[in-house]
């Protein structure tokens, strides 16, 4: 994408320029707070919100040691990185629950933005506390959207209260209460029609079903990729309902997600979900350092480790770590890895997530998915013995593997050279003192 | 209503769009210098425009002012409209292949984007429109994957009165396809509309499933006059221009539709798709009737941009 790289990369090339002046000037400075502010924009953020946020960064910056640093661009980025943190909220917050059951939580938002996927989401995530849900399909006026609530339910067993041919949502959502006190149940999640927030006849509408059901939380829908609009957006809702939380979808795409700082900073109210795919499970908790690396193009370690930490059972990863660090690794534990690999989803995800790993570099690499297959059927081709003994195979036996797993000479043998490779590398990771440092003999893997 | 008095109604509604920000910067400056230019800068990145093109769009300026001798400030401001004016004008006024050129055997119209856009509304308005105009026309469901995402394009189509092909929750959207195509062509239609499911454009899979279903149209519909549009929401952000690159890599696009203008979004971002991608503009939502489906005028758009608005 062009003109889309991440801060980091950028205040490295004005950095780099800046070398051998030994010092880094105010002027510089303002450099660097114009490459902050146009990756902001670039990232979505709000107009508005950037500028008091520059101002915010300035501040701390000239009151700390940047100018005088030897890593000013490092330091820079540390205090945009925390200012972000903090204005994205501190801790990640829980859904508030009642004491008096059931518990009512109402979802609004714009037309498309994903309210009702994330009412089946939210009941699933709910339920997962063994809790009993009640969908209630509010949404009378796009076509077939009752439809789709009460298909997702069925789908995921979840309740769905509707009354396909009743226009009148207030007396749906009264009815629905009703049958949710007759019925015992613990929490009922509204999903509530897409509308703009300049509809003033709908909009009057969601605050009539607001006095009624008087929910517990009040959350607003937003899509990711919103641009600078979001903040009209969410000022309008907030000013007329009670917001109480956000929840942030479609963050399975390369957007930066600026409007997440945005509506943050116009509501004052937590993030406190995103979605990440269109799966039932792909609800997360919101957490801001993540989003704040996010936005300023950094990557994503922390969900990287975590889903890493998710997929992989730590106590072949520990085994396998050992193995590594005395270098008993076999083919067999290569496969194991492959598998592992394989389970943590798309590659193409995996790397976006690494730090340095821009959208320009990833631009061209194409992971072959299937790669991994092939070299899984190579491995599985060989006899134990082979897996664990490498040495063995001979020409004979690469040609019988080569024709059981259904590819090539050459391609067993690449595997078996990527294995090599791969076996010098961790040596050389595990080694006590590299060339490079005391970093490495620290480092554990991931896995 | 027209819909020029459309745009501009939507513009009232925000106290801080565009124009009424551009007027007070020029009104600020007595001669024109760097500072001005600055400020003009963030005004359009503002509007969605995206900060290459917002930069392009300045520098030409600079340029212009350079070379005319320009000194008044007042003089940007049209400068400015004449810039994006010509970024858009290659899709000025660009009406739908099979109004303009029909086919003598079949118009197949084919509608891209990612999730939440408002494909099967669109597809609904087009239909409708069509119709009106005496063609006959079939839908296809091709988004066999969202939850009643067959039965919400279903009512649109009894809506259109046009005819309506679908399979069930989670067939292969191609197979959808090629029934569509023969029905189309055995019961003597004009105009084939194909929904396809929302897809973000980084799921690779799901984009290779797209380009299948553009093959298996081809295939099945050699001599059809075949035209691909992306939908577009007006509210997103510098994402869509991503977006449209990678749904026109996938599959080549002949056009976009840019829907909910009628909130308070500027939809500034087709200024820079239009500039990178030179894909034309067909058509603008403006609201969730059936009519409510404009046709894109460059010029207008622009004025509605630069309308005064009373505070």
């Amino acid at each position: 994408m062009a003109a889309f790289e991440g801060l980091s990369e950028k205040l490295g090339s004005i950095i780099k320029n800046l070398r051998g002046k030994g010092r880094v000037t105010e002027s510089d400075l303002t450099e660097i707070t114009r490459e902050i502010k146009l990756a902001l924009l670039e990232a979505d953020v709000n107009y508005k919100v950037v500028k008091t946020f520059i101002s915010a960064v300035n501040e701390k910056a000239i009151g700390s040691e940047i100018l005088k640093s030897l890593t000013p661009g490092q330091q820079i980025i540390k205090i945009v990185n925390d200012q972000l943190v903090e204005l994205l909220g501190g801790q990640n917050e829980k859904l508030k629950i009642s004491s008096k059951l059931p518990s009512k939580y109402l979802l609004c938002g714009l037309q498309g933005a994903g309210k009702t996927s994330t009412c089946a989401k939210l009941s699933v995530l709910i339920r997962k506390s063994s809790k009993k849900v009640l969908l209630c399909a509010l949404d009378v006026y796009r076509p077939a959207a009752i439809d789709q609530l009460i298909s997702l339910g069925k789908q995921l067993s979840v309740e769905v209260y509707s009354e396909p041919d009743n226009k009148n949502v207030i007396q749906i959502a009264r009815n629905a209460m009703k049958h949710a006190e007759k019925n015992m149940i613990d929490t009922i999640i509204f999903d509530t029609a897409g509308r703009l927030h300049i509809d003033d006849l709908l909009m009057d509408e969601l605050k009539q079903l607001e006095q009624l059901i008087k929910p517990d939380e009040v959350l607003l829908v937003v899509d990711s990729m919103t641009g600078q609009d979001a903040v009209n957006v969410a000022k309008s809702f907030n000013d007329l309902l009670e917001i109480t939380g956000i929840i942030l979808t479609k963050l399975d795409g390369d957007t930066r997600g600026g409007a997440a700082l945005s509506v943050k900073s116009i509501t004052g109210k937590p993030i406190k979900f995103i979605t990440t795919g269109e799966k039932v499970n792909d609800f997360e908790s919101f957490y801001p350092e993540r989003m704040a690396s996010r936005i300023l193009g950094m990557g994503d370690v922390l969900s990287l480790i975590e889903k890493a930490q998710e997929n992989f059972d730590v106590e072949k990863a520990q085994e396998m770590e050992r193995k590594l660090r005395t270098s008993s690794f076999t083919l067999e534990d290569f496969l194991d890895q492959l598998e592992q690999m394989k389970n943590m989803g798309p590659i193409e995800n995996l790397l976006g997530m690494l730090p340095g790993v821009n959208q320009k570099a990833l631009n061209g690499v194409n992971v072959d998915e299937k790669q991994i297959s092939r070299s899984k059927a190579i491995i599985q081709s060989m006899t134990k013995k082979e897996r664990n003994n490498p040495k063995l195979l001979d020409a004979s036996r690469r040609k019988r593997i080569a024709a059981g797993s259904g590819t090539t000479v050459q391609a067993v043998n690449k595997i078996l050279k990527d294995f090599e490779n791969m076996k010098l590398m961790m040596k050389q990771f595990s080694g006590n003192k590299g060339k490079k440092g005391k970093s490495f003999n620290k480092m554990k893997l991931p896995f | 209503m027209s819909f020029f008095d459309k745009l501009k109604s939507g513009l009232k509604k925000t106290k801080d769009n565009m124009v009424g920000k551009i007027d007070d910067v020029i009104k600020k400056f007595i001669k024109i210098d760097e500072e001005l230019f600055e400020e003009l800068l963030e005004i359009l990145i503002i509007s969605d425009i995206g900060y290459e093109t917002a930069e392009y769009i300045i520098e030409e300026i600079k340029d212009k002012v350079k070379t005319k001798r320009v000194t008044d400030p007042l003089e940007i401001r049209k400068m400015l409209k004449e810039e994006i004016n010509q970024i858009l004008q290659s899709s000025s006024d660009k009406e739908l292949k099979c109004i303009k050129h029909p086919s003598d055997d079949l118009d197949i119209i084919i509608v891209v984007g990612i999730n939440g856009t408002g494909k099967t509304t669109s597809i609904g308005k087009m239909a409708s429109k069509l119709n009106d105009l005496g063609k006959k026309v079939i839908i296809a469901a091709g988004d066999t994957f969202r939850a009643a995402a067959i039965e919400q394009l279903e009512v649109w189509a009894n809506r259109a009165q046009a005819d309506f092909i679908k399979h069930f929750s989670g067939a292969d959207p191609s197979a959808v396809m090629f029934d569509a195509i023969n029905a189309a062509y055995k019961r003597g239609k004009n105009v084939l509309i194909c929904d396809t499911a929302g897809r973000l454009h980084t799921k690779k899979n799901l984009m290779e499933e797209l380009k299948k279903i553009d093959r298996i149209i081809q295939r099945e519909a050699m001599n059809a006059q075949i035209e691909k549009l992306i939908v577009i929401d007006a509210t997103s952000g510098n994402n869509a221009l991503v977006q449209a690159k990678a749904f026109h890599e996938a599959i080549g696009l002949d056009g976009i539709i840019l829907t909910k203008l009628d909130g308070t979004a500027k939809g500034g971002i087709i200024i820079n798709i239009c500039r990178q991608l030179q894909i034309p503009v067909k058509y603008i939502g403006v609201g969730e009737k059936i009519d409510d489906l404009r046709l894109f005028n460059s010029e207008e758009f622009v004025d509605a941009l630069f309308e005064e608005v009373p505070r």
